[in-house]
């Protein structure tokens, strides 16, 4: 295990080069529109757990309430592309900035409590889109539905399910590659200290509610953005495909993936979206195998998949012990 | 008109109380949201549907077994699942989400064996209906609160005037510093959570019996309730999370009474946001400093 860690760690680039190529041939490979569609959905969830680490992994506040913010990318971008007839690149960019303005909202006057109350806020608010999401019938069609979301298009060109699958690919690359740059800034760094330690990082000039509060609205724009583009490639969206129940989908999938581990994010995400297919042919107790296997993957490993592995860590481990080796 | 919305509030308040103390027990021990918790007042109910509605056992005993079984549930998961984790030293949301896993695998199992249909319980308490004023108290309803009160009561005492009860605070407080005074804290964890789980056992009995069925759809509005509920009242306090169940569902009752059931639960979570803002600590929790 140690030595596989420490290949990996040493061949980073080349390991995420791999994957990215796995990803690229993957509708190639596997033509069926059945298995492209997983792999869009896993790529969909991908997104949601990667906004939602950022949260629960690098600002430690277990976000109970993430179907919520992702719904909210969805309606907006469902209500602006069939009453407005915005398109697609219109509708997930107000997607993602309508879901960070909420994030904002709700962000202001609760960042400052305890992660625990922000939590059961997050929840709260989930509930409460889902409330308005039924009820406001002029806006949503409530629990009818918003029906005939068109597909994603380009100067009149409906695009394929593949296509689609690329388009959900490139959003994926490009927010690992922001969410990393963003880690690894001042602002990762500082938000980072805060979960450690927030008055320690005070002390250090870190001021914990703004940093908090911009993360959380990074967070949550990227959540509307995966629900923006949800939207487009479902095509029919109704509350209950946000709900609470929802939330702890994507909680799980991120716990279990590994908090404060974008690689992590990536599996957990296909893997919990990957497991109830393979259940499909177990039909009725495919939930209950679900469940027992969730249980099981918590048991075997508590801290996710690729928890606690910091490839950074050991790279600098393994240089510094080489280092040493010379100077004896 | 009033008095009856009081009447309807106390009585799913006293319900979401009872399930909110057990929670709160849990969650101040552990710092862990028990989501299995909202299975368990699902599971109890259809023990109660099997043994008194299809093998006609009488009403006691089975409520008695089924509280008893799913206490003991909530003991063996403890025992054999969050124990394990703990001992990983991992974070509490992997708990947590085991707790999610654990539910699913209620919920389903439940459906497997019953069915996906709404049960019907038969009433069994008969005791006709008293009339306040103008307002109508139901026998149910009047069971219902006062069982409430009794276990709650038991509650109190044991969590402020036992040995048992002081072990759990000590925790509450400090983990490694009780093992040092000779808590066994692995076993008063799971006392804890026999206690929170056989309580929600209870809740839910009432409440089917109140609304004459039981369904699996019911545990998620009821794990966000208690979880809301406990927060309300002060994480850890029991007479909080009581104060809070009541708060709830009294304000469910009235904003479905008075205005639209629509917007019922909306209400209920905009309160609790605008509660927490102002009172971060709850209502009878404690404030906690923030230390370095």
């Amino acid at each position: 295990m140690k030595q596989f860690l420490q290949g990996w760690a040493k061949n980073e680039k080349w390991v995420n080069l791999v994957l990215f190529a796995i990803a690229v041939v993957y509708p190639l490979l596997f033509t069926r529109a059945y298995l492209i569609n997983i792999g869009t959905l896993c790529l969909v969830n991908v997104l949601v757990s990667l906004s939602l680490n950022v949260l629960t992994g690098y600002m430690g506040i277990t976000g109970l309430g993430w179907a919520g913010f992702f719904g909210i990318g969805a309606y907006t971008a469902a209500i602006l592309s069939t009453k407005l007839g915005w398109g697609f690149l219109a509708t997930l960019l107000a997607g993602a900035v309508m879901t960070a303005l909420c994030g904002i909202l709700v962000g202001l006057p609760t960042l400052k409590l305890s992660g625990r109350y922000v939590a059961i806020v997050t929840m709260a608010f989930c509930e409460i889109c889902r409330a308005l999401e039924t009820n406001l019938d002029w806006l949503t069609r409530g629990s009818r539905g918003i029906p005939g979301i068109p597909r994603l298009a380009l100067f009149g060109f409906r695009f394929p399910k593949w296509m689609q699958y690329y388009v959900i690919l490139a959003l994926v690359i490009l927010t690992m590659f922001i969410i990393n740059r963003i880690i690894n800034s001042r602002l990762g760094r500082g938000i980072m200290a805060v979960k450690d330690d927030d008055i320690a990082a005070s002390a250090m000039g870190v001021n914990p509610f703004r940093y908090k509060v911009m993360t959380f609205a990074i967070a949550t724009a990227f959540a509307g953005l995966a629900g923006a583009f949800y939207a487009h490639y479902i095509g029919f969206i109704d509350p209950s495909n946000f709900t609470f129940d929802q939330s702890t989908i994507f909680i799980s999938m991120t716990i279990m993936g590994g908090l404060g581990n974008l690689m992590g994010s990536v599996l957990g995400a296909i893997s919990l979206t990957v497991l109830p297919e393979i259940l499909r042919p177990l039909l009725d107790v495919r939930q209950i195998v679900y469940g027992v296997l969730l249980i099981v993957m918590m048991l075997v490993r508590p801290q996710g998949i690729l928890g606690g592995f910091n490839l950074k860590h050991i790279r600098q481990q393994m240089s510094v012990r080489s280092g040493g080796e010379k100077h004896e | 008109m009033l008095l009856q919305q009081i009447i309807n509030g106390l009585t799913i308040g006293a319900t979401y109380a009872l399930v909110a103390v057990g929670f709160s027990m849990v969650y101040s021990v552990l710092e862990l949201a028990n989501f299995a918790n909202g299975a368990f007042y699902v599971f109890a109910p259809y023990i109660v549907v099997l043994l008194y509605a299809s093998m006609g056992w009488g009403f006691i005993p089975a409520f008695l077994i089924a509280v008893l079984a799913t206490g003991i549930l909530g003991a063996m998961m403890d025992r054999f699942i969050l124990t394990t984790i703990r001992n990983h030293k991992a974070q509490t949301s992997s708990s947590m989400v085991a707790t999610l896993g654990v539910s699913t695998v209620i919920i389903n199992g439940l459906i497997a064996v019953f069915g996906s249909a709404t049960r019907s319980l038969p009433n069994a308490v008969n005791i006709g209906r008293i009339y306040i004023g103008s307002a109508i108290m139901t026998g149910n309803q009047l069971v219902i609160i006062v069982m409430s009160v009794i276990i709650m009561a038991v509650l109190s005492i044991i969590v402020y005037k036992t040995k048992l009860g002081s072990a759990m605070r000590s925790i509450a407080q400090n983990q490694v510093a009780s093992r040092m005074m000779g808590v066994n804290v692995n076993r008063i964890i799971t006392v804890t959570f026999l206690i929170g789980s056989a309580s929600a056992a209870i809740a839910g009995t009432m409440v089917a019996m109140y609304y004459g069925s039981v369904d699996t759809t019911l545990y998620t509005s009821v794990s966000v309730k208690t979880f809301a509920s406990a927060i309300l009242g002060g994480i850890g306090s029991v007479p909080g999370a009581m104060l809070g169940g009541v708060i709830i569902g009294m304000l469910e009752t009235f904003v479905a009474g008075y205005w639209t059931s629509a917007y019922k639960d909306m209400i209920a979570f905009i309160i609790i946001i605008a509660f927490l803002i102002f009172k971060p600590n709850g209502l009878l929790g404690h404030r906690k400093l923030n230390k370095v």
